[in-house]
């Protein structure tokens, strides 16, 4: 570099790093040091209790069910969610009946496209309320209203969807893959549009089928797209406080019923800094759940490191 | 998504009802945990005004001496009572004493409140409830509120013979108190209980029933015509807790109240009006009498519900009418009724629980303290407390204080008769306020119950390992139901 460059570019760095610095790292390591004290949230009067804190959460059994229903989470959504955005925007992009040789999406791709994309434009609180009136617990719901018609449920005992212990995650989970899905796709497709065509026709001269050209050539190519999505989607799952807090039945605040079947990390924290009043407990919540989010994102990238493939 | 001011019941009063809101609220944005930590500002006292610029001529009428031609600036919680109450009394008092007050109807009490404390320029007065409070005991430690004993103490608008604080009712003033001073005016009396629809019971042929037996039989009749018996607002358990709550104290008298309250070893395992309670409970789910689907409604949806003639009977407070106004048929004819009786209940049937919320504050550095006094010692007048009820479908702290001649709803007169019935016969659970832990265990088993996971047994195991999980806390020493 020239004479003066080093300086010119640290100068522009200074700025975002520092602001990064005052407002997301230096609060980190405040919470670090609250979650050392028995701090209530409500004035600056505490006092240390070094790790009792720590102690304390790991028999919590709340908190430990609250990481499994995370990690479960964290199982279920990307991969679902990755599996259905590939399968449709193959269909959109490359799953069409080849006239002559050409390779093309299904009729209508482009309206498909645009229709997938619209559940991603509503944000997660209107998400929470069309499914609120989704999973309705009685007829007016739209689930048990239209079972109650057919015949599957009487309607004097509907489903109350979101207040069984063994349906709730999953519900939870439906409406997160519905608004996920049409992101990835457009993500995928977008990555799919840039594998050049010739690559495909030459494997359907080789008399490939549909799911080997898949398999053989376009999720290779697609794996770093792959990954980031993971990673997004990995994020989506550790977090989920808005939809549990707004959608299942409360525990005193921020949802997580019905008996704790569906609190998250991130609602038990918030339910003990607000409203137990047990803040310095929260905080070290906050740092368990800052640790596990870090070995994830490590262990996620390490995990899916493939070679890159130029084209 | 309309918040409700009401419920703030007790010192530490966040009520439940405002959590709930709250962590709806919530939902709209997801808050990164840690950027709360950073947003607590703490703003350096600037200096100070003596508040008492404003002092005038001090007479029968106007005891503080608020200034004729000065200013007062007014701040109130625009949540489920509106503010148009607020805007009444204002009215009045600019036409009485020739003040000019300014008016600030949010729901932001903690965005807008805070930096003016901080800037020690803060309003004369403050309706300090919602979501967004700034808490009474928060602002008590920073030494922000003006005692307010100088007000009690002052002859009553109504009775210049007597003191304000004797024109209440008893046990109202309690919630706002800190460390033996009362430094916040709850001014809302809220009565909790069953409510129904005088004319659905007519077309029925139902009378309001005074014991669980006939209460059951209304349930069953409901359901042969297709109506279901009890509704609750089942996505939170709260409001099914106050039903079973009340039915055990009213079963075992104050002592089960205090039994729970105070932690006693045998609060729910051994005590015979908790099993009661929770039977009686029990057994409106086993016979099927619950409004279909309840458990999983939220509280707009089942009081819509009921609104609708769904369901014969529904658990809440009294600012029910209120927050169903939109949704209330005009002939709906909304009742109150006090917790139906177990047999041999130590309670009389006309016993409620009741208790008064939504904290009104003077900020001790407020710039018009007389003309704040003042205007306080207003509220308290039966002129003004009817203003209230009219506008705001509310009883206030006042004894007896609604006009008799004023037409009030339907809902609103039937508490008041209520609360008449009742006389000092009321009681008030304290563990919610004091136990925010133990309280969602119960709300929790609760739920679990109605949903027919658990039964009465289980319920009870499960309250007792609550109140005794408490117990082990030593800061629980410090509080006591006497």
């Amino acid at each position: 570099m020239r004479k003066g460059q080093y300086r010119f570019v640290a100068g522009f760095l200074f700025v975002p790093v520092a602001l990064y610095v005052i407002f997301v790292i230096w609060p980190y390591i405040q919470t670090f040091g609250y979650s050392l004290t028995d701090w209530k949230g409500q004035s600056q009067t505490f006092d240390f209790v070094g790790l009792d804190n720590y102690k304390a959460l790991l028999r919590d059994d709340v908190f430990l069910e609250a990481i499994w229903h995370n990690i479960l989470f964290l199982v279920f959504i990307p991969v679902i969610t990755i599996l259905l955005a590939l399968f449709f925007a193959f269909m959109l992009n490359a799953g069409g009946r080849g006239k002559a040789g050409g390779v093309q999406g299904v009729a209508g791709a482009a309206f498909y496209k645009i229709v997938y994309f619209f559940p991603q434009v509503l944000s997660l609180a209107i998400l929470a309320v069309l499914f609120n009136a989704v999973y309705r617990s009685d007829g007016g719901g739209l689930l048990n209203g239209a079972l109650i018609k057919v015949g599957l449920v009487d309607a004097d005992n509907p489903v109350e969807w979101l207040n069984e212990p063994n349906l709730v995650l999953w519900a939870l989970m439906v409406a997160v893959v519905w608004q996920g899905v049409g992101f990835y796709l457009v993500l995928f497709s977008a990555a799919m549009q840039s594998i050049p065509k010739d690559v495909y026709e030459a494997a359907l001269i080789d008399g490939a089928s549909r799911n080997q050209s898949f398999f053989r050539i376009t999720l290779p190519l697609l794996w770093d797209t792959v990954q980031t999505a993971w990673v997004y989607l990995g994020i989506v799952a550790m977090d989920m406080f808005v939809l549990v807090s707004s959608m299942t039945q409360n525990m005193g605040a921020y949802g997580g019923g019905p008996d704790h079947h569906s609190d998250v990390m991130s609602t038990v924290m918030m339910r003990n800094f607000l409203y137990y009043g047990k803040s310095g407990y929260a905080c070290a919540m906050g740092v368990i759940m800052l640790l596990l989010t870090l070995v994830l994102s490590v262990v996620t990238l390490r995990a899916t490191r493939r070679e890159r493939i130029e084209f | 998504m309309g918040s409700t001011s009401d419920e703030n019941h007790g010192s530490a009063g966040v009520g439940r009802r405002d959590l709930i809101k709250r962590s709806a609220a919530l939902g709209l944005i997801s808050v990164p945990t840690m950027s709360l930590l950073s947003a607590c500002a703490s703003g350096g006292g600037g200096g100070s005004s003596d508040g008492n610029g404003a002092q005038g001529q001090k007479s029968k009428d106007n005891p503080f001496g608020a200034k004729k031609g000065s200013k007062l600036d007014v701040m109130v919680f625009k949540g489920g009572y509106g503010d148009d109450y607020a805007k009444a009394w204002e009215a009045d008092f600019d036409k009485k004493l020739g003040i000019t007050s300014t008016h600030t109807g949010t729901q932001e009490i903690t965005g807008k409140l805070q930096p003016r404390l901080n800037a020690s320029n803060p309003p004369d007065i403050v309706d300090d409830s919602g979501a967004q409070q700034i808490k009474i005991d928060v602002l008590y430690k920073n030494d922000a509120l003006l005692d307010l004993s100088e007000v009690l103490d002052a002859p009553s608008v109504d009775d210049p013979g007597t003191k304000v604080r004797d024109t209440l009712i008893p046990g109202t003033l309690d919630p706002g108190v800190q460390e033996g001073k009362v430094v916040a005016l709850n001014y809302i009396y809220t009565v909790w209980g069953l409510w129904y629809s005088g004319k659905l019971f007519q077309e029925k042929g139902w009378q309001a029933p005074k014991t669980w037996d006939d209460f059951l039989a209304i349930c069953q009749d409901a359901k042969k015509q297709g109506i279901g018996g009890l509704a609750h607002q089942g996505k939170y358990p709260y409001y099914i807790n106050v039903a079973i709550m009340d039915l055990i104290a009213k079963k075992g008298g104050i002592d089960a109240v205090k039994a729970i309250d105070n932690l006693d070893p045998k609060a729910f395992v051994g005590s015979d009006a908790a099993q009661a309670g929770i039977e009686a409970i029990y057994e409106v789910v086993e016979k099927g009498l619950l409004m279909p689907g309840t458990n999983g409604l939220t509280h707009t949806e089942s009081q819509t519900r009921w609104n609708q003639y769904k369901a014969a009977f529904i658990t809440c407070g009294s600012w029910l009418e209120n927050e169903q106004l939109k949704q209330t048929p005009a002939d709906f004819d909304m009742k109150f009724l006090p917790m139906p009786l177990l047999a041999g209940s130590k309670m009389p049937f006309e016993a409620i629980r009741a208790g008064s919320g939504e904290p009104f504050i003077i900020p001790a550095k407020a710039g018009n303290l007389p003309a704040a006094k003042e205007f306080m010692r207003r509220m308290l007048s039966r002129e003004w407390s009817t203003l209230f009820a009219k506008e705001a479908n509310s009883l206030t702290i006042l004894k007896d204080g609604v006009d008799a001649s004023v037409k009030l709803r339907p809902g609103t007169q039937s508490t008041v008769d209520a609360s008449k019935a009742a006389g000092s016969n009321t009681f008030r659970f304290l563990y919610p306020d004091w136990y925010s832990e133990m309280d969602t265990a119960i709300q929790n088993a609760s739920n679990e119950l109605m949903a027919k996971r658990i039964q009465p047994k289980e319920w009870l195991k499960r309250c007792q390992a609550a109140v005794d999980k408490q117990a082990k806390d030593p800061a629980s020493k410090k509080n006591h139901h006497d």
